[in-house]
């Protein structure tokens, strides 16, 4: 007989504003059996986490929830919220996608996951001092007992993300739900944290709801998958089906859009775009009463490269690894040492108005669409500000310039006058393309350009990029911490960690003879070999 | 601005909140009358007929001799005399029998040197003494709603003058210090480094300054007037809107949109006014209603212990200090009691209304 842990019927969720309703989530069906994995795929706002909290009625006040949601044979909805307490965190536990805002920065260790068991299993003292420590030994964090009285803070990314784990585990659940549990974390410890959940899971004999986005690690962990897009199960099966026989068009598209292969090279004049000598950046540390300068921390160390006109130069690292530092040492947002020579001059040496013409040649584009454009500004606004600044145009040719670069990005032109809120993730860096483009930059620093958008739009932002390049011979820096688009895109590649350059080659090269550990280990956690 | 579905909301959830939206409602009314104070209450008639020709008292100066009487200084209105010639159209008998010479008047239906004279709904000014029967204070009667004060003034009259007054004084006050404030915490915020720190301690010393003896001393040296007073105050209120706006400044300069901004090349001055003070404005606007029903509680707070405006002044703090010196006559305890508290829950309601409005997680129903 099949022992399902969870069934799911007709489930719909909509949310009540002013009057107007708005569902979220229709009409969706899935069973989860004990000790098999379930995941829920799909882009942000399918209603991936939406159908997760509704499980433990963890919704706002004002959704609005319909059918059936029977947990080991009880059903949930309608139940008080006494007896939901004593299902949540006891029977169906929760990891959540950001382990810094998710354990309480005031707590030790010992606390956070105290509670719990104090809460449910009335453990006190050494009892249960004694129960977290093989709680943590369970999600391997080294040396448990040195590390209760720790606080979030001292603990790094992983760590944290076992400590949520083990909160998790305290109570011996049978079901849990892990929203996006590792995407805030790096390749290499993605893969660990995946291992541990993969290894707890044939241990404690738990079922686990994986919501996430990515594909491979999909095909990895979980037994069945559901495919979900606007709010609806569109495809449900084993995964070896699904990934081998999709049948509606959103999975095969899903599919598809990871980047593959390597980047075809433009030929172009030999024209030296950019050069680095030994950039330093080092923040200083100040202490005691004087704000003398103890030492410095080196975001950036000692970093030298070459960039011709067309090139696109990929710099790859975990996150604290300084890309993001060279970026803007580069445009000069923040301070650094070390020489930068744009087109032969150096342009430490630049006055105010050379400045004002090397902004107009050398550009950005940020990772979070959703934060670099201003929300308060039409989108006439935001692309037209540069060209107030650098090129004055009258009224007409202005607004045709900037229909133009909206149609080159993909856009329509009826979108002038509309606000960001309106536009989704994939749009919106299309509109920060678009402002950078609009100067006819030389110089275009992508910086995580695709990593804040959904699976399948990311591929389409590095085509239109790659279109781009060609068509104006742009010198691209390229950053990211995903291998796989980052060989997709770049020419040469420069590995950091800790602000240093690990490794500089050619893509090709690099690829093919890691000449470090440490990058061998980046493209092996990125399935890449 | 308006247009953005951000702001269409804040505006569909301020409308939802009955209590807020009506305050708003009954405020704005009782400010815009109260705008036209001088056709409200004043001593002077709105508008005289006198021998086929109209005059505006309300707006110039007219001497007794323009309706023919003897003196060149102002014709005082209230004298039965003044009125009887107006009426009359300058009859030499008004100075002996005023009010038969009115009745004979009124009797004939036809004549065109008659004259008339429209009051406005309250014909006392602020500052007009009137001739009681009995001692000062008197209680409310028919003549005077509200009863008059110690010095045979009538209290309506002064409430609606000092309701303006006071209500002018907060948002002068207001707007003076939210635009030092939002300008001092914006260039603290978004330069940060020294001039934040030099700032910062500048303003814990002028915070630490006590207002009240400051303003004891310049009252001793120069004669206090209302410019002179919002000078004072805004000097002081300014302070507590840095602290928020600095904040917004210091979280909103390492956003990529201000980032962005920078790599475009434009100015600092852009930046601050174009891509962050909006943000900005949220916070400030949840600090607004602190300021304004301080400016208000403090301007009646210097009268009461006659250190604000002077006497001439129809203040609302005065009709307080003059409650309690008078304790026999209740109703100007219980007017000055009710003008505030309307007043100030009117506005806190109002601003309740605002700061929710505001706030994301807000459900309205």
């Amino acid at each position: 007989m099949i022992d399902n842990v969870l069934s799911i019927r007709n489930l719909s969720i909509s949310f009540q504003e002013n009057l107007t309703t708005n569902t979220v989530l229709f009409d969706s069906n899935f069973d989860l059996q004990r000790g098999s994995t379930l995941s829920l795929v799909g882009e942000s706002g399918s209603g991936k986490s939406i159908t997760s909290l509704s499980i433990v009625s963890l919704l706002p006040l004002n959704a609005i929830i319909k059918g059936s949601i029977i947990f080991n044979k009880k059903e949930l909805i309608g139940l008080n919220e006494n007896e939901l307490q004593k299902i949540r965190g006891n029977k169906i536990s929760f990891i959540f996608q950001e382990p810094m805002t998710s354990l309480n920065p005031l707590h030790t260790i010992e606390k956070q996951i105290g509670e719990s068991l104090t809460f449910h299993q009335k453990l006190f003292g050494k009892e249960k001092r004694n129960k977290v420590i093989e709680l943590l030994n369970k999600v391997k964090v080294a040396n448990p007992e040195l590390r209760l009285k720790d606080y979030p803070h001292q603990l790094s990314g992983g760590q944290k993300q076992r400590v949520m784990i083990a909160m998790a585990l305290a109570n011996k659940p049978d079901l849990l739900i892990a929203d996006e549990p590792t995407t805030s974390l790096d390749v290499t410890i993605e893969k660990e944290i995946i291992d541990l959940l993969m290894e707890l899971k044939r241990t404690e004999n738990m079922s686990i709801i994986f919501i996430t986005h990515n594909l491979r690690i999909v095909r990895q962990i979980s037994d069945t998958v559901c495919v979900m897009q606007n709010g609806k199960i569109i495809e449900k099966g084993s995964t070896k089906d699904i990934f081998q026989f999709p049948k509606t068009k959103y999975t095969q598209e899903l599919l598809k859009a990871s980047p593959k292969g390597f980047k075809d090279r433009i030929s172009t004049d030999k024209t030296k775009i950019l050069k680095l000598e030994e950039l330093k950046v080092w923040f200083p540390i100040k202490r005691g009463f004087l704000r003398r300068i103890k030492g410095f921390i080196k975001a950036v160390n000692k970093i030298s490269f070459e960039l011709l006109r067309g090139e696109t130069l990929g710099i790859v690292g975990e996150s604290g690894s300084g890309k993001t530092s060279v970026a803007l040492a580069i445009l000069k947002l923040i301070n650094s040492e070390g020489s930068i020579f744009f087109k032969n001059q150096n342009i430490r040496k630049y006055k105010k108005i050379d400045n004002l013409a090397f902004r107009k040649h050398a550009q950005i584009i940020f990772q979070d669409p959703y934060g670099s454009l201003s929300p308060k500004m039409t989108i006439e606004e935001i692309i037209g500000e540069g060209l107030d600044v650098h090129e004055k145009r009258n009224k007409q040719e202005r607004f045709e310039m900037i229909c133009d670069i909206l149609v080159e990005v993909g856009l329509e032109k009826n979108m002038v006058s509309r606000y960001p809120h309106e536009f989704s993730g994939g749009q919106r860096q299309r509109i920060a393309i678009a402002r950078a483009l609009i100067l006819k930059p030389t110089l275009l620093i992508l910086d995580e350009p695709t990593s804040a958008l959904d699976v399948s739009v990311q591929l389409q932002v590095v085509e239109l990029l790659k279109s781009l390049q060609k068509k104006y011979s742009l010198t691209y820096i390229f950053i990211s911490h995903d291998m796989a688009l980052i060989r997709s895109v770049s020419d040469k590649i420069i590995v950091m960690k800790d602000g240093v350059v690990i490794e500089q080659n050619i893509t090709k090269k690099l690829f093919s003879s890691p000449g470090s550990l440490y990058t061998r280990n980046l493209i092996h956690a990125s399935g890449l070999k | 601005m308006f247009h953005s579905y951000l702001s269409k909301r804040r505006i569909q959830n301020f409308k939802s909140n009955k209590r807020a939206f009506w305050s708003l409602i009954i405020f704005c009314f009782l400010f815009f009358i109260s705008i036209f104070s001088e056709f409200l209450a004043n001593e002077r008639p709105l508008i005289i007929k006198y021998k086929d020709s109209f005059y505006f008292p309300v707006f110039s100066f007219y001497s007794e001799t323009t309706f023919g009487g003897d003196f060149k200084t102002e014709a005082i209105y209230k004298d039965i005399e003044v009125q009887c010639l107006i009426i009359s159209g300058g009859k030499e008998e008004c100075w002996d029998f005023p009010e038969k010479i009115i009745k004979e008047t009124n009797n004939i239906t036809q004549s065109s040197d008659k004259g008339w004279i429209i009051w406005a709904p309250i014909p006392y000014s602020y500052n007009t003494i009137n001739d009681l029967d009995g001692a000062a204070p008197s209680s409310p009667d028919y003549q005077h709603w509200l009863g008059t004060d110690d010095t045979s003034r009538d209290v309506l009259a002064r409430i609606v003058y000092g309701f303006r007054l006071s209500v002018f004084f907060a948002i002068l006050v207001t707007l003076i210090s939210s635009v030092i404030g939002i300008t001092a915490g914006a260039i603290q915020g978004y330069f940060g480094g020294w001039i934040d720190l030099s700032f910062q301690r500048l303003i814990e010393v002028w915070g630490a300054t006590p207002s009240l003896y400051i303003i004891i001393i310049v009252a001793a040296i120069w004669q206090m007037n209302f410019w002179l007073l919002v000078f004072l105050m805004s000097l002081f209120s300014w302070t507590a809107l840095v602290g928020v706006v600095r904040a917004e400044f210091l979280r909103a300069r390492n956003f990529e949109y201000v980032r962005a901004a920078r790599a475009l090349g434009v100015s600092n001055y852009k930046i601050m006014s174009r891509h962050i003070l909006p943000n900005a404005m949220v916070a400030t606007l949840t600090m607004l209603p602190f300021i304004v029903t301080g400016a208000i509680g403090s301007l009646a707070a210097l009268d009461f212990i006659g250190y604000g405006l002077p006497a001439s002044y129809p203040s609302l703090g005065e009709l307080t200090l003059q409650a309690k010196n008078n304790l026999q006559a209740p109703w100007l305890g219980f007017s000055a009691f009710f003008t505030f508290a309307i007043m100030l829950s009117l506005l806190v309601f109002i601003f309740e209304g605002i700061r929710d409005a505001f706030d994301p997680r807000k459900i309205f129903k």
